[in-house]
């Protein structure tokens, strides 16, 4: 499982700066990994992005989440990751830091969610856009 | 079921919100005194978790302390300060007092605050806060555990519709909407086109029909207070024309009364919109004079003719 986490690492890092949460989101945040937000929001920018698009927390760095919507937008991805851009993550198992998202896609690990964790609610009216 | 939530499912009644003041060593008397104004106005109050992040009294106490003078309390749970497990037994922990308001916020960053050393926790981001306490509203821990009984919680968020990706912010309170929020307190807009556009989207998804849409009007002195906001409250910007116009008045603080007056007014003008949530930075009576302004009667008023808003919706 090393090996794999550490291939995962040196592929991801450099490409995405992967952050190894173990539960990979990439494909539903148009491939931007929303784990260097520094709030590591997983459902969208907080009120607090600057009116250049900056980030509140570091201001030379451009909002992850501007980013990510952009290029869910914009780049030719699978409409269905497209389409799950919108949709509500369920909290970081904090529980798998450090272990390959690969290996756990894989299991199935980074499916288990808290028994509480409400999934099938459904989304009211149409898409606002 | 808590007064507010009965208004908001109501449909058609005006629903007005406010935030407490923050409150550091004192006593509940000192606490009634500078709220009691603020009572006589709104449906429920905001108890706040430590704003642009600095320590004050819980937002658990100060909910309380709501309740007890009489008042609606509505509970801020901010992600910041508090990991999944501190944040879910602050709203069962006031439940337990008869809070039945939760208002959950992503939160400013440490960094706006005057301990920006703090640790940031952001365990559970705002979207996820609205869906765990939608989930003991319905009796159950995010763990799967049963809170004994459904605590029957009226849940709310906030979304700020003046920053950047301005068209995904819509999108944005659709997906707190989604996730069980029943009303939306709006980050404080100087930009009035931004309101609208952000309003309006949400009306022509028909979302304002499922959480009431409340703009949130600020009360300030002058042009140190807006300066204060477009510095200081992070994602909110005081565009230059307006400062200078109230600047240029000569009487700043009437102008900058003048100024909260008119934007209560487009705001409650916008369709969709269900009533405002109002902040008080000025503590001279401009809240009452704001309301009796808008004509809107006081809250036993309100309730006495189950008055409908005739701006709103
Ligand atoms: S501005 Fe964007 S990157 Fe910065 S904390 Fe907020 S959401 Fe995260």
């Amino acid at each position: 499982m090393k090996v794999i986490a550490t291939l995962e690492h040196v592929v991801k890092k450099p490409m995405f700066g992967c952050q190894m949460c173990g539960q990979c989101v990439l494909h539903e945040t148009g491939m931007t990994c929303p784990m260097n937000c520094p709030k590591t929001l997983r459902n969208g920018p907080c009120g607090g992005v600057r009116e250049d698009g900056a980030c509140e927390v570091k201001p030379d760095m451009r909002c992850v989440w501007l980013k990510a919507e952009h290029r869910a937008r914009a780049w030719p991805l699978p409409s269905s990751w497209r389409a799950h851009f919108g949709h509500l993550r369920a909290p970081v198992d904090n529980s798998l830091h450090g272990t390959s998202a690969w290996a756990n896609l894989f299991s199935g690990r980074n499916r288990e969610l808290p028994a509480g964790w409400q999934t099938e609610r459904a989304r009211p009216g149409p898409e606002a856009t | 079921m808590s007064r507010l939530r009965s208004l908001i499912e109501a449909g058609d009644r005006l629903v007005l919100t406010g935030e407490a003041r923050t409150m550091d060593a004192g006593d509940l008397d000192d606490f009634s005194e500078k709220t009691v104004e603020m009572a006589e106005w709104v449906d429920a109050i905001n108890a706040t978790d430590n704003p642009t992040a600095r320590a004050h009294a819980s937002n658990v106490a100060i909910a309380i302390a709501i309740a007890q003078m009489g008042a609606e309390p509505v509970l801020q749970v901010v992600c910041r300060d508090k990991n999944r497990l501190a944040c879910q037994a602050d709203v069962v922990g006031a439940a337990l007092h008869g809070v039945e308001n939760v208002c959950c916020l992503t939160g400013d960053d440490v960094t706006a605050g005057d301990e920006p050393q703090a640790c940031r926790v952001f365990d559970l981001d705002g979207p996820q806060l609205v869906s765990v306490v939608d989930g003991l509203s319905r009796g159950r821990y995010l763990s799967g555990r049963s809170t004994g009984r459904p605590l029957d919680l009226l849940v709310g968020a906030v979304e700020n519709p003046g920053a950047p990706p301005l068209e995904y912010r819509a999108e944005r309170a659709a997906l707190k909407i989604g996730a069980g929020a029943r009303f939306l307190q709006l980050q404080i807009c100087f930009l009035p086109e931004r309101l609208e556009a952000f309003v309006s989207a949400l009306d022509r998804a028909g979302l304002c029909q499922q959480a009431a849409i409340l703009p949130t009007i600020v009360l300030l002195r002058g042009t140190r207070g807006l300066k204060f906001v477009h510095d200081r409250v992070p994602g909110v910007i005081v565009p230059p024309e307006t400062i200078a116009r109230i600047e240029a008045a000569q009487d700043e603080s009437e102008a900058a009364y003048a100024l909260a007056l008119e934007q209560a007014r487009e705001a409650l003008a916008l369709p969709g919109v269900r009533g405002l949530h109002l902040t008080d930075f000025r503590h001279d009576g401009a809240l009452s004079r704001l309301c009796e302004d808008l004509r809107i009667p006081t809250r036993e008023e309100r309730y006495a003719d189950a008055y409908r808003s005739p701006l709103a919706v």
